[in-house]
């Protein structure tokens, strides 16, 4: 039967050949080469949960009165949108565990997406050929991030209505163009008329399709240009050692997807996460204290928290102070990123040939410190993000604690860096010594 | 193959066929679950039982019953041969001089291309209105000196609120505008230290905008001991005497005062707009 459908299909398509080609395609193995792969697979939970919770889902912020099975809300005017959220919740069966699910798997998406990151920096897998794929990449994490903070803002909740708030001024702090761009997009002074059957056929249609579109040439890109390797016995730059795709790597790749979507379920059956119920309805006049946005915008929360009170009035303009770690520090983020292969490769000339063996951390002290720096800059940018929170644990006060975060922001991250360059340092001593007992070993054993 | 291995190879197994077991054990667990409407919970255990007995029973099984790595394949450069690429440089080269008249015909297509892909962008105009002066003013300015209403439109009495008291206010008829919104408290006999507005205050209230001068949250804390406004967002303060002018966080404007007075009947009104456009600035505004 099977090899009937495959004489049929290779008579078509000449699959034959791709298939064989296809399958005899060898991967190496390292368990850092599994996070991309993680965050494939999130992407592709976000997909299928997704598509279910759209069949509920109503863009609207036209005024209903909730009628729903959470007793505590029944009477209150909410809009469309909340009301659909809440029976998606409380009355479509299965429809609370699927939006939870497809809650953490965006979480895990884009942390998955941010470590592969890290290891692709660490590991110097951006160097030629790789450059136009860590593009992609970076491209993919921005896109994650807005379709992120899009389908956090759906609900039409208290949290998400503050952060479009939020979002509102930062739009609006963009030199020149901000003014209308954010009535552009808003279709309106804020709150605006448009804004959420916007957010809703972005976050459903126009990002996904997208992002669809730039994995499949990621991918694609891992199968043209061969995945990377590290340095080992029989291992160089003209070949790559590890599993066929048929059977071995194809049965494994496939048990992490189920691994992953069976973690996530886990999650989204024991965690709560993003309780609308407790936060209700949004009301422009309304806040809570505590608020917290999804992780991936920590660091922009805690930039916007650590900002010193500066604004700048000078020649006829304003530029107000969100345009500083909403604009200014997110733009020089993105374009660092971007700009990094070619920063580097300028400054080592290694653009002269191909890099098909990875390079280990401590063997480039110079980018791993500043790889650790910047990661320590982000993460106290993060943790200071929770600096009410903090207060509220410690006793401190707030501007206490905002100011210490000033100070480690300047601190840590050269502190970090020295670390990190010495920990090479000790790390290569280390190997060198071993090198060293090794041959002392082989050259007893010999003598013997 | 010796008798460890093959004792290996049979625990393997076992452990494959047992998780698989646990799948579909865990897949009939979930639609039965559903059918009985027994609540996220037991779904969700069931379904992900499902999908970790055949995640691991796929992992174990590639793991301990198929090839194992160390196989080989050779890698190419991406560039062809120097002279390869030569020669498909000079076939395209050449197959293009063949076009006949590039020189105009192609500078009229560019300028085609170009005006059309921008044209095809100009009904990006229409997804929203001109600014024009829409953050510069608020429903406040409005020559009738319209009345303080709370969020469900009660008008609110000049004696209503007691000393430290505070509430949120919209002007009469635009009840929930994102922009108007302001707060008025009872200060009592206080005198502003903001100058040229000592008569902004009416029968001890004073009124500020809402809408954090910083990233435009609700400011939406009021501490009346010490008479300052926090915003629980960003955690800037403002001191409410002194023109609810910035002490604390990042927002460095005052928030935006409304000149108060009583009417004929007793309620609260504004005589005027706010003192500045309300929330975060932006480039074009001076």
């Amino acid at each position: 039967m099977i090899a009937r459908v495959a004489v049929w299909l290779d008579r078509r398509l000449g699959a034959a050949e791709v298939a064989a080609a296809g399958a005899k395609k060898v991967f190496p193995e390292h368990w850092s080469f599994l996070l991309g792969e993680i965050a494939l697979y999130s992407f592709l939970v976000l997909l299928a949960t997704g598509t279910f919770l759209a069949m509920f889902f109503e863009s609207s912020l036209e005024e209903v009165v909730y009628d729903g099975a959470y007793e505590p809300l029944q009477g209150v005017e909410v809009s469309a949108a909340f009301s659909s959220v809440m029976r998606l919740s409380f009355d479509v069966r299965a429809g609370l565990l699927v939006r939870q699910i497809h809650h953490w798997a965006a979480l895990i998406f884009v942390a998955a997406i941010v470590v592969h990151l890290l290891r692709i920096f660490f590991t110097g897998a951006f160097r030629r050929p790789r450059e136009l794929n860590w593009i992609l990449g970076v491209t993919l994490l921005i896109l994650a991030i807005v379709e992120g903070f899009a389908g956090y803002s759906l609900p039409d909740d208290l949290l998400s209505g503050t952060g479009l708030r939020i979002g509102f001024s930062i739009a609006q702090s963009i030199p020149f163009i901000g003014e209308s761009l954010a009535f552009l997009v808003w279709g309106g002074e804020y709150p605006g008329d448009g804004i959420l059957s916007r957010l809703f056929i972005a976050h459903v249609w126009v990002i996904p399709l997208l992002m669809l579109g730039l994995v499949t040439v990621h991918v694609g890109l891992v199968v043209r240009q061969k995945h990377t390797q590290f340095p080992g016995p029989g291992h160089t730059n003209d070949n790559v050692v590890g599993q066929r795709l048929w059977p071995t790597y194809a049965a494994k790749a496939v048990g992490l997807l189920f691994l992953l979507a069976g973690v996530l379920t886990a999650m989204g059956t024991l965690f709560q996460i993003n309780p609308i119920w407790l936060y209700g309805p949004y009301d422009v006049a309304a806040v809570t204290t505590g608020a917290q946005p999804d992780w991936y915008m920590g660091w922009l929360e805690g930039a916007l928290r650590l900002m010193p009170p500066v604004a700048i009035s000078a020649f006829g303009r304003f530029v107000p102070n969100v345009f500083f770690p909403g604009v200014l520090v997110a733009g020089l983020t993105f374009g660092a990123l971007y700009a990094w292969p070619f920063v580097e490769q300028w400054r080592t000339g290694e653009a002269d040939c191909e890099h098909h063996l990875l390079d280990r951390p401590r063997d480039r002290p110079g980018r791993t410190a500043f790889g650790v720096a910047v990661v320590t800059f982000y993460s106290t940018l993060f943790v200071g993000g929770s600096n009410d929170i903090l207060a509220a644990m410690t006793g401190w006060n707030v501007e206490a604690i905002v100011r210490v975060f000033q100070v480690l922001l300047v601190v840590l991250p050269p502190l970090a860096a020295w670390l990190t360059v010495r920990t090479c340092a000790q790390l290569r001593v280390a190997d060198d010594h071993g090198r060293a007992v090794e041959q002392v070993r082989a050259s007893m054993t010999t003598s013997n | 193959m010796s008798d460890d291995a093959r004792t290996d190879d049979r625990r393997t197994e076992t452990s494959v066929l047992v998780a698989f077991g646990v799948a579909t054990a865990g897949a009939v667990g979930f639609v039965v679950a559903y059918a009985l409407d027994a609540g996220a919970g037991w779904m969700g255990t069931a379904l992900s039982a499902a999908f970790l007995g055949l995640g691991y029973g796929l992992v174990a099984w590639g793991h301990g019953l198929m090839p194992p790595g160390d196989e080989v394949e050779e890698r190419h450069v991406m560039p062809a041969a120097p002279q390869r690429e030569q020669e498909v440089g000079a076939y395209l080269r050449e197959r293009g001089l063949e076009v006949r008249r590039r020189g105009l015909l192609g500078v009229a297509l560019a300028t085609a291309l170009g005006a059309t892909g921008l044209a095809a962008l100009v009904p990006l105009w229409s997804l929203g209105p001109r600014p024009g002066d829409a953050l510069l003013r608020t429903a406040w300015a409005n020559p009738t000196n319209p009345r303080m209403v709370t969020t469900q439109g009660r008008p609110v009495r000049a004696d209503e609120l007691e000393l430290g008291g505070i509430l949120t206010v919209f002007p009469e008829g635009h009840e929930g505008a994102a922009d108007a919104q302001a707060l008025v408290i009872q200060l009592g006999d206080v005198a502003l230290r903001s100058p040229g507005r000592a008569d902004w205050m009416a029968a001890g209230h004073v009124a500020y905008s809402k809408v954090c001068t910083h990233a435009g949250c609700p400011v939406g804390l009021y501490e009346a001991v010490q008479q300052t406004l926090f915003c629980p967002c960003h955690q800037s303060a403002f001191d409410v005497v002194a023109g609810a002018s910035p002490f604390q966080g990042p927002a460095t404007q005052p928030l935006p005062q409304l000149p108060l007075a009583v009417d004929d009947e007793g309620y609260l009104v504004a005589t005027g707009d706010f003192s500045a456009p309300v929330g975060p600035g932006w480039w074009d505004h001076p």
